[in-house]
């Protein structure tokens, strides 16, 4: 039974570029409230530019966007930004602020005096030490920024939480912690979240559903199951196929 | 020599104040247009193209310029805006002040991280917020580099402003330059320079303490600053009532006489403060708009400058024109002669005269064009000069402008075989050079007139101080004055040449 709360909806959304590029092409789809959906496709499919149409980062040619039934554009950009967690590969930790600052920051912009609480419960969520408060974001490693931006998103409780290519620049290491991390705060949240990446492995293994984007169109959509049972359409198996033939080859290897 | 120093800290004041009030104006124009323009690339290269335009044009130049602008502006609303002094110079260091403030806060804005753009946006911040929470912060360190050159330029560029009639540091530079005044020349720049260091150490270290994330130290070295522009301004609050500006060219004589007259206006009970090396264009212009109220000038350079005059009647027919031309046109009251001329004259080294024959500009005309020429700053733009050439058909192989202390020194080191000098300068004797005649009567006369602001037309308590100087100096008492301040050895101040001057008035 699907949460009806943070669903999102777009209705023949697409959107063209100058010079007649046509970025996302005619998208219609339902993100049902509480599911972890991964949008998956090559470089230049279209999967940040569809995510980025959610919070207003970008705003589609033709079609809309809704988010509980209420299109997004019916408020102003800022407000409807802040009620949506929002992480991308480049984190962009304010470089001035503190760790403890950059956390709140979103707090701090709801007008929220008493901050220091809410920002030791959100650093112990991403398994972050408490003293990295204090500590300012170029000495943190590439791992620790992007928890912090993790928890800087989810500050002020959003219940839709966006991530383009959140992992894109860590070590496999990292990027597997993390991954798992995200799946146990979704789990334990009861998120809605859009999950951008170009890793139909790591899609795999975090979603519950999995879009398959190809040249601005939806060309596959189906739950990890399926897709490893080839069932998820040519696009989709060539995607799955690497994983999979990886995993086979390790195998071989152990044997 | 004290009295000129006794000046630094109310010139060191006016210095401070002009130069902070162009910086923070420069400041309040350059930072939103900086915010606009990194947002649209067109209006960027507008607004940064004319910045480094302004900045190609002379400084001099470009405070020169505000005088014609200003009085045509002036002239357009119906008065009321003063060309010359503080809102020129203002104006001319702004401009000067906007380019550095802008080329960085502009550069700063579009080399910030668009990552961090990009979370602003995400977390939900207004335009404002993300201006004010994270692009202002930013590129403060880099904006604040940028106000350091700009104040620098600023306090440098602010010497020149005494050209314009506003006091400055300048003062010191320009009275000491005329007068061979090394020291005095020498105070000016290291005051200047010194301002200039504090300034620049002071904001300096209001951008380590931003940069390091320190208000406490960026607040304490603005505090100073402030501390330090409010005590520049104590002393100019507004004069008190019975102040009297004298105004003064830039050369020996019109030192001393500026001092002759503010001991005669001390006397009668008037605060006086002096306007000094102000440009020959602009000072008929500053007393007709009462920005200063009484100078010396000289009938002929009325005659040819402001009446545009090419023909040549005699002394007294000139000094009649010349005050019936200035009470008609702009209520300037000629109050009288002071009984000397300083006219243009042809001189040349004595011996080498006599060697040549020459004796009048007749003779001159006949050599001339194998002959050196070396002038003031001004001459071969004067109509005099073209008079000259006209009548007596005078070339030269060469003219050189120089200042005209250095123009003596062209003479007598034989750089140059003749040169314009005027006939009340204490050198034509003392150095045994030769005067040549004017046969023709194409030079007009030069007398020196004690000129009026409109202003002070109806003050005749003022008038009285000042007029028993009429008719009361002598052109060889004048000759003797200057050289004082002239000569090379046991140089005297104008204060000290003045101060013997009033003490030898012919009546």
């Amino acid at each position: 039974m699907p949460d009806p709360l943070r669903s999102v909806a777009f209705e023949g959304v697409g959107k063209s570029y100058a010079r007649g590029v046509r970025a996302v092409d005619d998208v219609s789809l339902t993100i049902a409230g509480g599911s972890f959906v991964a949008l998956v496709g090559t470089s230049g499919s279209g999967k940040s530019t569809l995510l980025k149409m959610i919070n207003r980062l970008v705003a589609p040619s033709e079609g809309r966007v809704t988010i509980d039934d209420v299109p997004v554009d019916a408020e102003p950009a800022h407000l409807l930004r802040r009620r949506i967690g929002y992480v991308f590969q480049n984190v962009g930790l304010f470089p001035h602020l503190s760790v403890g600052e950059n956390v709140a920051v979103g707090l701090r912009l709801a007008g929220l005096r008493d901050r220091d609480a809410r920002v030791a419960e959100l650093l112990h969520l991403v398994d972050l030490p408490q003293d990295m408060a204090a500590r300012m974001p170029d000495a943190l490693s590439g791992g620790q920024r992007q928890r912090v931006g993790v928890a800087r998103a989810l500050a002020t409780a959003p219940k839709l939480l966006l991530m383009d290519e959140p992992f894109g620049a860590l070590d496999p290491v990292t990027r597997d912690a993390l991954g798992k991390a995200i799946r146990t705060l979704h789990d334990s949240m009861g998120l809605t979240t859009v999950l951008v990446t170009h890793d139909m492995a790591e899609a795999l293994l975090l979603a519950d559903r999995i879009l398959v984007m190809e040249a601005g169109r939806l060309v596959g959509d189906a739950t990890p199951r399926t897709l490893l049972a080839g069932k998820g359409g040519a696009a989709a198996d060539a995607l799955v196929a690497v994983p999979r033939e990886q995993a086979e080859r390790l195998a071989a290897l152990a044997r | 020599m004290s009295a000129a120093f006794a000046r630094v800290p109310e010139l060191l004041a006016q210095h401070l104040l002009l130069a902070f009030a162009a910086l923070l104006l420069g400041i309040a124009i350059s930072l939103p247009l900086a915010v606009v323009s990194a947002r649209h690339r067109g209006v960027a290269r507008v607004t940064l193209g004319l910045a480094s335009l302004i900045q190609t044009i002379p400084s001099l130049a470009l405070l020169a310029l505000f005088y014609p602008l200003l009085l045509s502006l002036s002239a357009l609303v119906g008065g009321g805006i003063p060309a010359l002094g503080f809102l020129p110079s203002l104006l001319a260091l702004t401009l000067y002040a906007l380019l550095p403030i802008l080329r960085n806060a502009v550069t700063g804005l579009v080399t910030l991280d668009p990552a961090v753009r990009e979370a602003a946006d995400g977390v939900g911040m207004t335009r404002w917020q993300k201006l004010r929470l994270v692009e202002a912060p930013l590129v403060a360190p880099v904006v604040m580099a940028g106000i350091r050159t700009a104040a620098v330029w600023t306090i440098g560029a602010a010497t020149l402003s005494t050209t314009v009639g506003q006091p400055s540091l300048g003062d010191l530079i320009f009275a000491g330059l005329q007068t061979q005044n090394w020291t005095l020349v020498l105070v000016g720049c290291l005051a200047a320079a010194a301002l200039a260091l504090a300034v620049d150490a002071l904001l300096g270290l209001a951008e380590w303490g931003i940069a390091r994330r320190r208000l406490g130290v960026v607040w304490l070295s603005l505090g100073l600053l402030a501390i330090g522009a409010l005590a520049a301004l104590a002393p100019a609050w507004p004069a008190p009532r019975g102040t009297v500006t004298i105004g003064a060219k830039g050369f020996s004589e019109q030192y001393i006489l500026a001092r002759v007259i503010g001991a005669r206006l001390e006397a009668a009970g008037y605060r006086v403060r002096y306007r000094e090396g102000l440009g020959s264009g602009v000072a008929y212009g500053a007393l007709a708009s009462n920005a200063i109220d009484v100078y010396v000038d000289y009938s002929g350079t009325i005659w040819t400058n402001q009446m545009r005059r090419t023909d040549v009647p005699g002394r007294a027919a000139i000094v009649r024109g010349v005050a019936a031309w200035a009470k008609r046109t702009s209520n300037v009251t000629l109050l009288g002669t002071l009984g000397f001329e300083n006219a243009y004259a042809f001189v040349m080294r004595g011996d080498d005269a006599r060697r040549r024959g020459i004796a009048t500009i007749a003779d001159l005309a006949q050599v001339s064009p194998s002959l050196k020429l070396a002038t003031d700053i001004e001459f071969l733009e004067r109509s005099e000069w073209k008079a000259v050439q006209a009548a007596y058909g005078l070339r030269f192989a060469e003219a050189h402008p120089y200042q005209p202390t250095f123009m003596y020194r062209a003479l007598t080191s034989g750089a140059a075989d003749v040169i314009p000098a005027f006939s009340s300068d204490g050198r034509i004797a003392a150095q045994g050079l030769a005067v040549l005649q004017d046969p023709k009567g194409a030079i007009p006369g030069y007398d020196a007139i004690l000129l009026v602001a409109p202003s002070r037309a109806g003050d005749h308590h003022f008038q009285a101080a000042l007029r028993p100087l009429i008719g009361a100096i002598s052109v060889e008492r004048m000759r003797q004055a200057n050289y004082m301040v002239d000569r090379d050895t046991d140089k005297q101040s104008p204060d000290a040449a003045a101060r013997w001057l009033a003490a030898h008035l012919g009546n």
